[in-house]
């Protein structure tokens, strides 16, 4: 049984339809990449199966169970985090705060779950009593990361993580998203920075005007010419 | 002029208490929640409810405390006439603002419709009150102190600030030490992150009302002790809460401690050359210069 699925997924904003039938599968353990072109759904896909867009067919399956139009707060406590891409840190508070409000729905000590975060992104503990919003972009995606791996989730939704950053602050970025699985979280991101992401990810799909156009192991998407050469610049 | 800035002080921390109301529901609501000011309206003839006819049915005792010009049923009207406030808060939030958000109104449907609230209040508050000024004690005379610098002050209005310092001093531990106080900064930070990260957006909006109208209430209390109820004494409170919010930054609490005491002081300094009837028009003037020179506050970073 997959950990996550989404199964023929119609989705959009008010009366414009952006997914006309996206399926993906996310297998335990797994690092799963979607690509594709601007406006291909890659964002609205994330969104929807994290509850934030209603679904108007299809379904969304976790761990079996059937989780299609369930709301964020209840997704959130099955094991789901979602980093949206921009304003995903709370800037006027400290980044402790920002921590601890990522573990808002539990109630127990956080001291623990707090100090595997600093042990993972270590220049976030230095920095721990500081507001957010004073930080580098780079800083912010680590809080931002770090506030969903508060609650220790199974999958952690990644939208485009290295937008906007520095060319060492990307390679940083997807060595703590290699981490982050390898201590067990299945992930999966949306990016813009495809050939870099898919060298690491157990799967890539690429989808184009809302449906899906091909899929395969990561590094086979990057061997395929005509992959290449339509979607990953030559 | 010592004796304005203390004047001033006290003035504008009942005008504090009342600004942070309307910066918590702006931050957090997303509207001008206009009914602000006949909350501590309402909030203040609870209290006369309370003292002038439910306490002497009861039985409390009518002793004054030494100087001032009340006594122990003053300070349990506080604490039930707060509660009394936010349970109407939280029920015109439930049946008025709440359908409204689920429609997903703009913040101008809101800002009107509690507009509306506003009046509604108002004209229970003439119904059951009627038009007249009124005393919360009447017939007392209330000796003042003579300070140096020829400043006089009644022991009333040491109290007055004493109370609005204990619930600023109250708010800003909740707000920088408890979860809840916490999640009500991420929520005015941002709502849709609040409720992806898994808090409840909607505790933290009823939360808010409880603080919010909470705190006008008793504002509007301690401005009945300083001088007398009317039905329109919180609507003319509207501008200087607006203003002061807007000068200390919408949605920043302790921005709105500081919006209030300025502009608490500078209405009462306005009385050296103008009438004191003017104080709103006061009010406004320090509004639209925030407005034009720093329309983000004195303490907002991005405009």
């Amino acid at each position: 049984m997959a950990l996550l699925e989404a199964q023929g997924i119609v989705s959009g904003y008010e009366e414009m339809e952006i997914l006309h039938g996206v399926s993906i599968t996310v297998e335990q353990g797994q690092i799963v990449t979607i690509i594709g072109p601007n406006g291909a759904g890659k964002s609205t896909l994330l969104k929807t199966i994290f509850g934030l867009l209603p679904p108007r067919a299809g379904r969304v399956t976790f761990e079996g169970r059937d989780i299609t139009g369930w709301s964020p707060e209840r997704i959130v406590r099955q094991g789901i985090c979602f980093v949206p891409q921009t304003e995903n840190v709370f800037p006027s508070l400290t980044v402790e705060e920002n921590l601890e409000m990522g573990a808002f729905i539990l109630t127990e000590d956080l001291r623990a779950r707090k100090e595997r975060v600093y042990e993972l992104f270590p220049v976030l503990r230095a920095r721990r009593a500081q507001r957010v919003g004073k930080m580098s972009g780079g800083e912010r995606q680590m809080v931002a990361m770090g506030r969903a791996l508060m609650l220790d989730p199974k999958v952690l939704l990644l939208d485009e993580p290295s937008a906007g950053l520095a060319p060492k602050m990307v390679e940083l970025v997807f060595e703590k998203i290699k981490e982050i699985n390898r201590a067990g979280v299945s992930i999966v991101m949306v990016e813009q920075n495809a050939k870099e992401a898919l060298k690491f990810s157990d799967h890539g799909y690429v989808l184009a005007a809302g449906e899906n156009r091909f899929d395969d192991a990561g590094p086979a998407l990057l061997h395929n010419e005509e992959i290449g050469r339509l979607y990953l610049g030559g | 002029m010592l004796e304005l800035i203390v004047y001033g002080i006290i003035y504008g921390s009942i005008i504090a208490l009342g600004a942070i109301g309307v910066t918590l529901i702006y931050g957090i609501l997303r509207f001008a929640n206009f009914a602000h000011g006949d909350l501590m309206s309402l909030g203040a003839y609870m209290a006369l409810f309370l003292i002038q006819v439910l306490f002497p049915m009861l039985g409390v005792p009518q002793e004054r405390f030494g100087g001032t010009s009340f006594g122990w049923p003053l300070i349990l009207a506080l604490p039930l006439a707060a509660a009394g406030t936010a349970l109407v808060a939280i029920a015109l939030d439930q049946f008025f603002y709440r359908p409204l958000r689920v429609r997903r109104a703009s913040p101008v449907i809101l800002a009107m419709a509690s507009l509306g609230a506003a009046f509604i209040v108002r004209n229970l508050i003439y119904i059951f009150w009627g038009p007249d000024k009124i005393n919360y004690f009447p017939g007392l005379v209330r000796p003042a102190w003579q300070l140096p610098f020829e400043v006089r002050l009644r022991p009333d209005e040491l109290i007055i600030f004493g109370v609005a310092l204990v619930l600023v001093v109250s708010l800003y531990l909740f707000l920088q030490k408890t979860k809840l106080g916490k999640a009500m900064r991420a929520t005015a930070d941002n709502p849709d992150l609040a409720r992806i990260t898994g808090i409840n957006t909607e505790w933290v909006r009823i939360w808010t009302w409880i603080i919010g109208a909470g705190l006008a209430a008793i504002a509007g209390i301690l401005y009945g002790v300083n001088a007398l109820l009317y039905p329109e004494m919180g609507w003319g409170f509207l501008l200087p809460l607006f203003a002061a919010a807007i000068l200390g930054t919408v949605g920043n609490p302790y921005g709105a401690l500081v919006g209030g005491l300025i502009i608490g002081i500078v209405q009462r300094f306005s009385t050296l050359w103008l009438n004191p009837a003017y104080q709103p028009a006061v009010a406004f003037l320090v509004l639209i210069v925030v407005l034009l020179v720093r329309p983000q506050g004195l303490f907002g970073g991005r405009s």
